[in-house]
Order: structure tokens, then sequence, then C-alpha cells
């Protein structure tokens, strides 16, 4: 069976299982203890990726690290119906890699302001991560509205949301924590009561399940 | 006049814990702010712990996992939790974890039963099992702490060791205005009672570091699924908090609207008018 090593309360880790989740893959979970035991960082979990980093999954034999790349595993072996991940697509393909590398940008300010405000990581310069994290949400945003105009509901082109949308979600989601407010990128907040709304949604802490006023607006 | 100078001196002089010994391992020297004021904690020479500001020393002492220190002259010992030292507990630091929000606001959440449906869904509450019974509430004048007692809220899942939906007795104590304990009925023996603490380490008036610790019985669950399960409580509590607006907590009577079950938490803005805490609250216009 699948394993996912995961943390609770990780926007990375929660990309894997919103992923499983709506794809309905049976898989177990390997709860790490990353605060305060610091168990992404023991030798038995660095033998597995090096990088100290989670998420990682194990499957059919195979170790595989970070979010972006489980993701495109996970949709390429197990959405036969290739919606999440559209293999015979080239332009959608080019589209959903960019906005993956997108994500990992989005990691690497938006959830570096939250671990700063929230989990000790005193040593890193969170004004910058702020900073840059408000430039991408103002990039989103923007792309999301012109979307907008179009009738085009999610991040890339077609009926469906796709591993773009997955990806960026949790750290826009949880942005508050690291002192990032959304208030300025309506667009950005509509396209997150979207997502929410997708069929197999699960919540983590600090992120709940969409309002049932909301819902009846949306149609 | 520095920012230290203009804090009420019942804040200046409280005990406050501002680093949990187990996260010294992790980092040497933990950085982190105290009413405005930046501070560091690490191990010093002889294997005790040092605090201080970029001017001077500050008083230290280690009591329930944590270093707690003042900048100010505390007039009292830290206050007790005298079933720490049970020997069959299980003592463990869950997490400390920083939030958008002031102390006294963290404090009426902790305080709150009627969010657990809504909030901790599925765990610490759920629909449609949502009413908060009449509990009650005194100030101890003798401990100078508001003690909550008789609150029953029927739970799906009250902690990690637990197995199936039960009724679930708290007692909560706030024995200091940015400190409290809660008790409640411990899933493996109908006599005693866990004990969740949290610590609150004002770093600004609109943000604070929440440490919390908890003594519990417990022979099955590891660390890890203790933390996890205190963790995954307090993330869930996280956005709530920081939406709460204004942060810092109107102690005017008429400025939020409490129902019944507030009763705890009228208590609570009463006692800190009473005490003249300035810090984290917008006073009552005098």
């Amino acid at each position: 069976m699948l394993k996912l090593y995961d943390y609770e309360l990780s926007g990375n880790c929660y990309k894997i299982r919103l992923m499983l989740s709506f794809l309905d893959v049976v898989h177990s979970i390997e709860s790490v203890d990353f605060y305060p035991g610091a168990q992404h960082k023991s030798p038995a979990f660095l033998r597995l990726n090096p990088m100290g980093q989670l998420p990682v999954i194990e499957d059919a034999g195979m170790v595989l690290r970070d979010a972006q790349a489980i993701l495109i595993y996970l949709a390429a072996r197990y959405d036969s119906q290739g919606v999440w991940f559209p293999r015979d697509d080239p332009v959608r393909l080019g589209q959903i890699a960019q906005w993956l590398a997108f994500a990992d940008s989005i990691t690497a300010t938006a959830s570096v302001a939250r671990l700063h405000d929230g989990l000790l990581y005193s040593h890193v310069d969170s004004e910058a991560a702020r900073l840059g994290a408000h430039k991408l949400f103002r990039i989103l945003d923007e792309h999301l509205y012109f979307c907008e105009q179009v009738e085009q509901t999610w991040i890339c082109p077609g009926d469906q949301p796709t591993l773009a949308d997955i990806a960026c979600f949790p750290y826009v989601m949880l942005s508050e924590e690291g002192g990032i407010s959304r208030i300025d990128y309506p667009a950005l907040r509509r396209w997150c009561d979207r997502f929410k709304r997708i069929p197999g949604f699960v919540v983590m802490p600090g992120i709940f399940h969409a309002g049932p006023g909301l819902e009846a607006s949306t149609v | 006049m520095t920012v230290i100078d203009s804090i009420d001196p019942v804040v200046r002089d409280l005990w406050y814990a501002v680093a949990a010994l187990d996260d010294l391992d992790l980092i040497d020297v933990q950085e982190s702010v105290l009413l405005d004021t930046p501070i560091n904690v690490c191990h010093d020479t002889s294997g005790g712990v040092q605090c201080r500001t970029e001017l001077r020393p500050l008083p230290v002492c280690e009591r329930y996992g944590y270093v707690w220190t003042s900048l100010g002259s505390p007039q009292t010992d830290v206050f007790s939790i005298p079933e720490y030292v049970e020997p069959d507990r299980r003592n463990i630091h869950a997490a400390t974890i920083g939030v958008h929000t002031s102390a006294p606001r963290t404090i009426e959440n902790f305080l709150d039963m009627g969010h657990f449906p809504y909030v901790h869904t599925g765990i610490l509450g759920a629909e449609p099992h949502t009413e908060v019974r009449d509990y009650n509430v005194e100030v101890s004048v003798e401990r100078d702490e508001i003690v909550a007692t008789n609150c029953l809220f029927w739970q799906p899942m009250a902690a990690a060791a637990s197995s199936s939906g039960a009724d679930v007795d708290y007692i909560y104590r706030v024995p200091h205005p940015y400190c409290a304990i809660l008790y409640k009925s411990s899933p493996i023996d109908d006599k005693r009672l866990d004990v969740i603490a949290v610590f609150l380490q004002p770093e600004t008036q609109e943000q604070v570091r929440a440490h919390m610790m908890l003594s519990l019985l417990d022979e099955a669950s590891t660390d890890h699924q203790i933390r996890l399960f205190q963790q995954t409580i307090f993330g869930q509590d996280k956005p709530i908090l920081e939406n709460q607006f204004p942060k810092r907590l109107p102690l005017d009577p008429r400025a939020e609207t409490p129902i019944r079950a507030d009763k705890s938490a009228i208590a609570y803005r009463r006692w800190l008018s009473d005490k003249g805490i300035t810090y984290g609250v917008i006073p009552a216009a005098a």
C-alpha cells in the first residue's frame, strides 16, 4: 500500500493528502514528529530523504520526495482519466509545470513567513518572505481575475482543476498565519472558495470547509 | 521613555514562560520577544539556563519544562500546578506556537466551550451537541485566580487516548493574566483529571507565543501522538484567533455582547480590569 510520511500541520504534506483524497487512493500515513521532535532530521529519515524534508511517499518499492514531484506521480499513476495532469496535452502540461514551479516559490515565501511567525523559525527574514509572497499573490490574483473574465474557473484552462490548483492552494490559504493578508486579492479569495468545493476536498488545521451560505451564491 | 517603562507594573513584574527546555535541544539560542523587548534564552556553561536582553541578564527559573523570566521583579513564585509532580503522569511539551493576536484573546478562546462543535468538529465537539450547560465561576481571593467548575461538554474524541464520545468534565484555572490551566476527565482514570496548560508569552500587544504543556494519565499513546493531538486542536483555533478584531481584548463590559456561556470570560475581563492590566487589552474608560 502507498505510504505517506506526513506532518499534519505541513501545507506541503496537505497537498498530497488532498490529491490522495481527490483520487480516492487507498494509503497509510506514517506521522513524522516534525516539531518538536525534529524527526525529519533523524538519521533514519535522512536515509529516506537526504534533504530532511516532508512529504515523502513509498509506493511499490519506490521512494519519492518533493510535493510537486509526488503530485505528478500520483496523477500519472492513479488518475485514469488524465484530468489532473493531462498527459497528452502539451500546452496544458507546460502551463501546469509553470504553476508547479510558482507553487514552490509560494512555499519559499508564504510558508517561510508562517514558519517564522508560528513555529520558532526566528533565523529567517520574515519581512522579505512576506514581501515576496505579496508579489506572487498579486500575480496569481491578476491571472485568476483574467481567467474569470473568460469563464475559466481554475488556474489552467479546462473544465476541471489540475495539479496547479492543488499545488498553489495550501500556502495561499495558510498565509495569514505568516501575517500575509489576502484582503487585497479578491480573485484569489474567490478561487480558494471554489477550490474548497471540489468533491473530495479535505481540511487541515487552519483550513475550514466552505460555509454553506457561500455555496448557494456560487451557482 | 522606553517601551518597558510604559508597561503597567503588574505585567512587568510577572513571570513568563519564554522557551521550552526541550526546544533548547533543537535550537541552542532561542531568540524571541517579551513585552516588546527582544530576549534570548540559552544554556549557560554550568548546565543551567540564562535569559537576557541586549542590555542585561534577566531573572530565570525552570518550571513545568519551561524557562520562565521577568522584565521586572517578580513578587511571587510561578503559580502552582500540584499534579505536575505526581509520579505516574506524562509531562509533555506539546508545542510553542506563535499567533497574531493578543494574549487575553488567546486565554478567552481557551476558556470558551461554545466553539468546540464548530472549530474542533469531530474531536472536541459535534453538532447537534452544541449546548454549553451552566457552570460555576468564582475568583479565589486567597489564590488570586479565576476558577470555573462543573463545566460539562459532550466530546466525540476528548483526548489522544479516547476511543469513543463522552460527556467530559472540565475545570478551568486562570492563575496568571496570560496563563490558563484546563483539567478534564481522563479517558483512562475516572477519578483523576488530565491537565492541559497554556503559558502565553506576549511578544507584543498583538502577538503571542503559546507554550503548551500537557500532564496526562496516558500509558498507551506515544509522545508524538499526544503532541499531534494538541497541535491539531491549536492549529484549528489559530485562524479563529487571528481573525478576531480588535486584536486587543476590550474590557469595557459594553464593548462586546456576551452570552450566558461566556460567564468565565466576563469574570476574566473584570479580573484584568481590577488588576489594572493594560497590556493586550483596551481598558475600559475610567
